[in-house]
């Protein structure tokens, strides 16, 4: 098809200059950050039993911010005491239209606060400050506003079966959407009837203990909401703890594999999310600028720290060059630096060890032969940043195309026909998304059949919303997070 | 076995230029209202804004008092801060000649509505007569509208006809076509309707999105549907278009907007008055007001502007 497209010469171009430069645009909300942060355990902070502290830096500048509260078994097990109390004290026997005022409470209380939460998880993280801005911080207000709906009806969760909560439920983190994930967990988890004990991400604490500054002005009753930071050791204390019934863990599948064999022989429930490497598919009957824009938001959102990010692009091939084109154009356009700047697309990688993973990836996409492709853009001097990455002239064999990278880089891949687009995008051992773009209604139906991902955007990318349910297939966990399906999870029904 | 017709028209077409999805237009579209722009660059943009005004009156009570006074408002477009005269005034035909004493030989130029401005529905003959005359009176450039029906009903080839006789009237002038988007309701429509013109007009002549005469007119999704257009034209064919929009932009704050679309969809090069323009009226006024803010540090009153008669 598309004559036009066929014709397009590559010497011809447009020219991304400086003629016009926006200048810098800083968000000063005040983040309204202390020195130090401690855990919050029993509706009060405390300082860690053994005193300890570890220091949390800005991605983008790597200066430091904050000390840490370093939380080890027994301050897991003070939290898990304070929850197991306030579970068959308080909020157990609470009824659920009371549950709901607090979680309606909550979710107001985070649009109040909504600017000074986006800067705080912004230096602390690195993302773009117009994505903690406008999808964070109202997504995560979002889940408490739906969960507290549901806490006074859920005799109608599950036709003609009884529910009921767990009582104390141990929640793990990651660090690409700290505050999201932790509304995630604890708005269902609340609304439900459970306690939660919760740990964040190491690199990402400060929104989360913030949270806990929250719940004291929600009036939350002691106990129902604990928030234990730590390391690794940490989390697998809150996983592990005698106390907690049901766990619940958003991370790496290698940490997943881990708690499921922890956990192998107990009665406790779990629900785990884990990696992806998600299949953008794109047929020659797409409408191709819409596409690219998706495909763009697809894997560079948030740095492409983003499990459901649609890292594998898969092209008919007699529209390759010309998508291949249109994105390299695109890619000039996308602004990388300060997370805090308004206008910045693209903001720092949250970690210096992860800058390392993907940079290692990145090596070894080349040193495997893949044709690679960087935008040409200024990076800050300091602070950890990586270049949006494309490859192309590459295989299903290549590392590149299998492994999660969990950075902005895209491999491109091409297919001839639906059978084969479907077989390349199944061939991975993840299934927690895919992308379907064509003008065809018909054949995105087909292709939400076929492709094994829990999640399947049609011609739009990365849409969330906290009424539908979101998981994986295999390698990429079990267990829904939003919606009823994901609610059922925090429940035993019987 | 009875023979395959040929595909309709549309379907062809679509083939040949890809479609659009409305969606995704406006999530793009979304983007650039998010773009924050302070200081210095929005001092650059808000001059560059006026710099690209057609400074425009469309209206059954025109007089040639009210056109001289449009032409002075354009020429200076306020009593101090140095602010650059618009580009053009946009005047009906009869007021070409009005229009030419006050800016023939300046830098601001004339342009006009022609062709049975604005529903199009007048003989060939008589549009392009309208044409001859506006050139003759004058007028550096010519507004003309499309056939909709035409291009409603398929008839792809007399709808470029009829702009092929236009650009043959204009003689030396610049040719905008106007497509009346709104009544072409849909962007796969629209990006159709630019194809179609682009591929019989000149270099540099403009593709148009609406008349102001009709409820909806200028927005950020059908100038992004069209400026895509001409960049897929421009890689394709080498040849580069222009492009207003029309109608309904009317504070600073939309058209830097327009402008960030411009600068992320098209680059530098359609940065300037030769390739982008706004059809506007109320809107100069409100670029001067937001240029004055910036060079003093305080906004001042409607009547502080000439002109100054809505909008506040």
């Amino acid at each position: 098809m598309a004559k036009i497209i066929s014709k397009t010469n590559p010497a011809r171009e447009l020219v991304f200059g400086d003629l016009w430069e926006y200048d810098a645009a800083p968000e000063t909300a005040d983040p309204k950050l202390k020195k130090r942060y401690d855990l919050f355990i029993n509706g009060q902070f405390v300082a860690p039993k053994k005193g300890k502290y570890f220091a949390t830096i800005n991605p983008g500048t790597e200066v430091k911010i904050a000390d840490i509260a370093l939380g080890d078994a027994a301050d897991v097990d003070a939290a898990c005491k304070a929850a197991q109390k306030a579970f068959t004290t308080v909020w157990g026997p609470m009824p659920g239209k009371e549950r709901g005022k607090y979680l309606y409470r909550i979710a107001r209380l985070l649009q109040d606060h909504a600017r000074e939460f986006a800067v705080a998880e912004t230096m602390d993280g690195g993302k773009p400050i117009k994505e903690s801005r406008d999808f964070d911080l109202p997504m995560a207000a979002a889940h408490f506003f739906y969960h507290a709906g549901w806490a006074d009806k859920l005799p109608y969760l599950a036709a003609g079966r009884q529910v009921a909560p767990y009582g104390v439920v141990g929640q793990v983190i990651p660090w690409n959407f700290p505050l999201l994930m932790l509304a995630w967990k604890i708005a269902p988890a609340l609304a439900a009837g459970n306690c939660v004990v919760l740990k964040p991400a190491e690199t990402t604490s400060i929104t989360a203990l913030k949270f806990g500054e929250i719940c004291q002005e929600a009036g939350l009753p002691p106990g129902v909401v604990n928030i234990v930071s730590g390391a690794g050791e940490t989390g697998a204390a809150v996983i592990n703890h005698p106390l907690t019934s049901k766990v619940a863990f958003t991370g790496s599948t290698e940490v997943g594999k881990l708690i499921m064999r922890s956990l192998a022989g107990t009665e406790k429930k779990m629900t785990l999310e884990l990696g992806g490497k998600a299949a953008n598919i794109v047929f020659e009957d797409a409408p191709l600028d819409q596409a690219v824009e998706g495909i763009i938001n697809g894997i560079f959102f948030n740095q492409g720290h983003v499990c459901c990010a649609g890292s594998r692009l898969l092209v008919q091939e007699s529209v390759a060059g010309e998508v291949l084109a249109r994105l390299k154009r695109r890619l000039a356009t996308l602004r990388v630096g300060d997370p805090l700047d308004k206008n910045t697309d693209i903001g720092a990688i949250n970690s210096k060890e992860q800058l390392g993973k993907i940079t290692e990836l990145v090596k070894a996409g080349v040193a495997e032969g893949a044709e690679m492709y960087q935008s040409e853009c200024r990076l800050p001097a300091k602070g950890f940043y990586f270049r949006p990455t494309l490859f192309a002239k590459m295989s299903m064999s290549h590392r590149i195309a299998r492994e999660e990278i969990f950075g902005p880089v895209l491999s491109m891949l091409t297919f001839r026909t639906l059978e084969e687009a479907v077989e390349k995008a199944n061939n991975t051992p993840y299934g927690l998304s895919a992308g379907v773009w064509t003008d065809k209604g018909s054949k995105i139906l087909k292709m939400s059949t076929l492709l094994k991902a829990g999640v399947v955007w049609a011609n739009t990318y990365n849409k969330f919303d906290p009424a539908s349910p979101f998981g994986g297939y295999k390698e990429s966990g079990f267990g829904r997070e939003g919606g009823k399906q994901g609610l059922m999870d925090y429940c035993r029904v019987g | 076995m009875p023979v395959a017709k040929s595909p309709p028209s549309f379907r062809r077409l679509f083939d040949d230029i890809g479609t659009v999805d409305a969606v995704g237009i406006v999530e793009r579209v979304a983007k650039y209202g998010t773009r924050s722009v302070k200081k210095k660059a929005k001092v650059f943009g808000l001059r560059l804004a006026v710099t690209m005004v057609d400074l425009t009156t469309l209206e059954g009570k025109d007089t040639p008092g009210k056109v001289a006074s449009l032409c002075a408002k354009a020429l200076r477009p306020h009593d101090v801060g140095e602010i650059p005269p618009t580009a053009a005034v946009c005047v009906y035909p009869a007021m070409v000649r009005h229009a030419a004493k006050h800016v023939k030989g300046t830098a601001v130029k004339i342009a006009s509505v022609a062709t049975a401005f604005p529903s199009g529905q007048a003989p060939l003959k008589t549009r392009l007569a309208e044409v001859r005359a506006a050139v003759a009176d004058g007028a550096d450039e010519i507004d003309m509208v499309i056939n909709r029906g035409a291009f409603l009903s398929g008839e792809f080839g007399l709808m470029q006809d009829e702009i092929a006789a236009v650009v043959e009237a204009c003689g030396a002038a610049t040719l905008k076509v106007i497509l009346e988007t709104s009544e072409l309701e849909t962007y796969d429509n629209i990006r159709a309707a630019s194809f179609l013109a682009m591929r019989v007009i000149r270099p540099n002549d403009f593709i148009k999105t609406s008349t102001g005469k009709t409820s909806a007119n200028a927005t950020l999704g059908n100038n992004q549907v069209m400026l895509e257009a001409i960049r897929d034209h421009f890689l394709a064919t080498g040849v580069p278009i222009a492009m207003k929009p029309a109608g309904g932009i009317r504070t600073a704050k939309q058209a830097l907007t327009f402008l960030i679309a411009v600068k992320e969809t098209l680059g530098d090069e359609w940065l300037n008055n030769g390739r982008y323009r706004f059809g506007a009226s109320a809107l100069l006024n409100d670029l001067v007001r937001q240029l004055e803010k910036e060079r003093t540090g305080a906004y001042q009153a409607p009547w502080n502007f000439s002109e100054a008669s809505e909008g506040y």
